[in-house]
Order: C-alpha cells, then sequence, then structure tokens
C-alpha cells in the first residue's frame, strides 16, 4: 500500500472526504454570515441556532406532519427565513446605526432563548432524521466507501454556494445587493426599497444556515445545542475569509475543512483548534482576512 | 397632474440634534430650470437631500408632481418621478461602468434607452466594463447623470455637477443640459459655480444659513449683481 510521511494513502483520502462533508457546512454556514455582515453590518450570532431550527423544522415536520426529506429542504429554509425576516423587521432594524456590539448582543440573547426553549421542550438527548430511501447506501470510491448521503451533502452544499456567489456578482438583484452594501441611502433616493432588501437579504442568509440544518439532520443528533461548536468554527472561517466576502467565506469554509481533515490524519490532537491556530495566523499577518478588502 | 413639478413650504431639516434649514420654501415649474446658489454651508446640498428625506428629521411640506412627500420614506419619495445626481456623484465601486447605469430602477414611464444613453454619453458606451471608480472624474459625473435619465424621472436633482471638473468637461455637461431642458426635463441644481450655472438657469435661489434670501430670474440677472456680490461674492 502507498504511502505518504508514513500514512496510508487511502487514509488521508478518506480523512479528506470527510472534511470536504463538514467544509461543506462550514461554507454554507459562513456564506449566510457574511452576507449578513456585509449588507448589515450585523455579526449574526443567531446564526448556530437557525441551523439547528432549520434540522428542527425538517424533524418535527417529518413526524407530525409527514413531510419528507425533499420537501423539508425547501420548506423548512423557507419557514426559518421568514423567521429571519420578523426577526429583522421587528428587533434588528431598532439597532442600526449603533455600534454593531448591540447586533451582535441581540442575536446572541435570541440564540440563547431558541437553545433554551428547545432544550425546555424537546431535552438535551438528540433524536437522529433518517436518511432519505434515494441517498441510503454508498459509493466505493476504491480508498473508502463514501456514504452516498455525505456525498450529496458536498454536492449540495457547492451549488447552493456557487449559485448564490452567481446571483450576487453576476446579477441584477446582486448588482442592487452589493450596491446596498456600499451606500444604502443613496440607492433609496433612486426609489429602491432598501428596507425590505435589508430584512429579505436577512431572511436569505438565515435560510442559507436553515438549509445546512436539513443536510445536517440525517448525519448528526438533531439536539437543541447542535448548533453552538459548529458556529464557533464558522465564525473563525469568517474571520478567515475575511468579513463579509461571497467567495471568501464558500472558499474558506470548504478549505478549513480539508485542512481538518488533513489535521486527523497527520496530528488528530489538534484537530479541534487548527481552525483557531489559523484564524489567529490570520489575524496577526492580514487582519482583514484572506479575501478581505483591507 | 400639476403643472408644478415641485412646491417646498417651510422646509425644515435637522442631522441629528443640529437644525440645518430653517423654513425654506420655493417652487419649480415643469420644464424650468432653476438653480440654488449660496456659499458652502449656505444649505444648498442639504435642500436636495431633504427633499429626498436624506436627512434625520424634516417638517414642513414637500409636495412633488401635487403629490405630499414629507411623510413618505425615500424610496417612495423617488418614485414620485425624481432622479438625483449627488454631490459626490455617488458611483459604486463594486459595479462596472453599466451595471452603475442599469442600477436604478425605472420611477415612471419613458426613461431614456441604454442605446439613446450611449448615443448622449458615447464614452460610457467604451468604458462599459470597467469599474465605476475607475473612470475619469468627468466620466463618472457622465455617469451619474446618465443614470438617472434611464429612469423615467423627469425632475432631476443636480448636486454640484460641474465641481472638480477640467473646463472642457464643464462645457459638456452644460450642453447636455441645455439638451435635456429641450427635451422638457425639470432641473434643479445646486452650484456653487455661477459661471456655470448664470447661462442655463431660468431662475435662482440664493441660500444663506439654511434660508433662501433671495429668488430673482435670469432675465434680472444684470440688476441683481449687487446681491450676488453681497451673498455670493463674485
Amino acid at each position: 500500500m502507498s504511502t505518504v510521511l508514513g500514512i496510508p494513502v487511502p487514509v488521508i483520502l478518506g480523512q479528506l472526504t470527510l472534511g470536504l462533508v463538514n467544509g461543506s457546512f462550514y461554507a454554507l454556514l459562513s456564506l449566510g454570515l457574511a452576507v449578513i455582515f456585509g449588507l448589515m453590518g450585523v455579526v449574526n450570532f443567531a446564526h448556530g441556532a437557525f441551523y439547528t431550527l432549520g434540522a428542527f423544522a425538517a424533524l418535527l415536520g417529518l413526524q407530525y406532519l409527514g413531510i419528507n426529506y425533499w420537501l423539508a429542504l425547501l420548506i423548512a429554509p423557507l419557514a426559518v427565513g421568514l423567521l429571519g425576516v420578523l426577526v429583522e423587521r421587528l428587533l434588528l432594524r431598532h439597532l442600526y446605526g449603533l455600534d454593531p456590539l448591540y447586533g451582535l448582543l441581540l442575536t446572541f440573547g435570541l440564540a440563547l432563548i431558541v437553545e433554551g426553549s428547545l432544550h425546555q421542550v424537546f431535552g438535551a438527548s438528540g433524536q437522529s432524521y433518517p436518511v432519505p430511501e434515494a441517498l441510503a447506501g454508498a459509493v466505493n470510491l476504491h480508498f473508502m466507501f463514501l456514504p452516498l448521503y455525505r456525498a450529496w451533502v458536498i454536492l449540495a452544499s457547492v451549488v447552493v454556494c456557487f449559485s448564490t456567489w452567481f446571483v450576487i456578482e453576476r446579477t441584477r438583484l446582486g448588482a442592487t445587493l452589493r450596491a446596498a452594501t456600499e451606500n444604502a441611502p443613496l440607492l433609496q433616493a433612486f426609489g429602491v426599497n432598501v428596507p425590505l432588501l435589508v430584512a429579505l437579504t436577512y431572511g436569505g442568509g438565515v435560510a442559507l444556515a436553515a438549509l445546512a440544518g436539513v443536510l445536517a439532520s440525517p448525519v448528526v443528533l438533531v439536539n437543541s445545542h447542535m448548533g453552538n461548536e459548529l458556529v464557533i468554527v464558522v465564525f473563525a472561517v469568517v474571520v478567515i475569509g475575511g468579513m463579509g466576502s461571497i467567495l471568501g467565506s464558500i472558499v474558506s469554509g470548504l478549505v478549513l475543512g480539508l485542512i481538518e481533515g488533513l489535521t486527523k490524519v497527520v496530528y488528530p490532537e489538534a484537530s479541534n483548534i487548527v481552525v483557531f491556530v489559523i484564524m489567529a495566523l490570520v489575524l496577526i499577518l492580514r487582519p482583514a482576512g484572506l479575501f478581505g478588502r483591507e | 397632474m400639476s403643472a408644478q413639478a415641485l412646491r417646498v413650504t417651510d422646509l425644515h431639516a435637522y442631522y441629528g440634534e443640529s437644525h440645518v434649514l430653517h423654513g425654506v420654501s420655493c417652487h419649480i415649474e415643469r420644464g424650468e430650470v432653476v438653480t440654488l446658489l449660496g456659499r458652502n454651508g449656505a444649505g444648498r446640498t442639504t435642500t436636495l437631500r431633504a427633499l429626498l428625506g436624506l436627512v434625520s428629521r424634516r417638517s414642513g411640506s414637500v409636495l412633488v408632481n401635487g403629490a405630499e412627500a414629507i411623510d413618505l420614506p425615500t424610496h417612495r419619495i423617488a418614485r414620485l418621478g425624481i432622479g438625483y445626481c449627488p454631490e459626490e456623484r455617488g458611483i459604486y465601486a463594486s459595479l462596472s461602468a453599466e451595471e452603475n447605469l442599469l442600477l436604478p430602477p425605472p420611477v415612471a414611464p419613458g426613461g431614456l434607452a441604454l442605446e439613446e444613453i450611449y448615443d448622449l454619453f458615447p464614452n460610457l458606451r467604451e468604458r462599459r466594463t470597467s469599474r465605476g471608480t475607475h473612470l475619469s472624474g468627468g466620466e463618472q459625473q457622465m455617469l451619474a447623470l446618465a443614470r438617472i435619465l434611464r429612469t423615467g424621472a423627469r425632475l432631476l436633482l443636480l448636486d454640484e455637477i460641474s465641481e472638480g471638473l477640467a473646463p472642457v468637461i464643464v462645457q459638456a455637461l452644460a450642453h447636455t443640459i441645455r439638451r435635456l431642458r429641450e427635451r422638457g426635463y425639470t432641473i434643479v441644481m445646486a452650484e456653487q459655480n455661477f459661471r456655470f450655472a448664470a447661462p442655463l438657469a431660468d431662475r435662482f435661489y440664493i441660500m444663506e444659513r439654511g434660508r433662501i434670501v433671495a429668488a430673482f430670474a435670469a432675465s434680472e440677472l444684470g440688476a441683481k449683481m449687487p446681491v450676488l456680490h453681497e451673498f455670493l461674492g463674485i
């Protein structure tokens, strides 16, 4: 069997593939954070809570309403996105123009409320969501058997991330969003309903988190604190990519997943902290992030 | 529809706590070109911004084409048929020249088609794929003007469009304003450059400390030169 530095190549490839699965979640979540931060300047600490809500929406939808996985992929993000629009309209909008710290504190509080309520109602132990039939089984990659569902997660995430990037960077709607990020009052003076645009953008970013939650529900335990650990890593990813950078958030999400996977092979003890070590280095060497504008 | 494009009555405006406009009243007939003159800080730019609600707070009355706009949000005011060209030009750096051009949504029927705009401003056609802020100052000013002609707005608020531009560009701008006037646009210009504004405007308002202190028609210009001296130092 061929080896690199004494480690069998199939092991390396296997961990890289699993790293890419994690990276897919990082990318989806950090993308939403970047879009929200870019337009609104809000550091959305409730992002993990919306991810959790997406997973719960899928789970409860299945248990009580018989909504299947494929429908849940559509409905859960829509429902959570709508909730996001309400949060923006009723709460966040009062904080614009104040120190960004207020938005951070508000969303952090929201996250605690959502998490605590879910914990109260559903308890601490998680439930699992069944893998949809069409995605059961595994593909033989020769170096590993990759569960079909995990391959689907990578595919879905990459398609959604790059579609979002395309919309923002290459369409008229995206041009309007970029303009709002740069100078919103002038855009409104041109007749664009900027408050609505902001609300929908927050809803959209939050819907991405919920989509990640639905995608994750068959591979993790769905419980009240599932978003917790993930969102801390995702914030590190956003800092590394550069706050507000769309492409930066996608690429850093995927690449950091890979790096984490590789670390698991080379020095497993460090795999939980490698992202934060990179974040520290980036903050020292290039504070605006790898893709951010200085 | 009302014959007046704009009627402003007792307009007060505030930036935060500071009271910056003190009861401005003026009116613009349809098809007129009117210039707000005044020294730096007299309130010309603020008046244009206040018309669009781009101040912290305002009171009084602003009738746009006969419709009361004082309590409307900024985007609804724009949709009454106003095109705004801000002092700093407001070209978006993250958008290409053409994206800048296509950015403002239509606010009324009858806006110029993209091809008509490129015929009017041939430079913009050549620079369409360049980033907005990579254009020269003159080109950026043309772009800022061109993009509101696409929207069908017939009332144009132009803030210091001649500022910081080479004389040859200023002449081209003057030519453009004349053509717009021939096409029946109603234009309100805030200008510090009296030489640029004088031959273009039908009427003048002179501002001082957030108030209108004098108003006269182009035909009275000769007789009013002492007033201009007093308030503008020209």
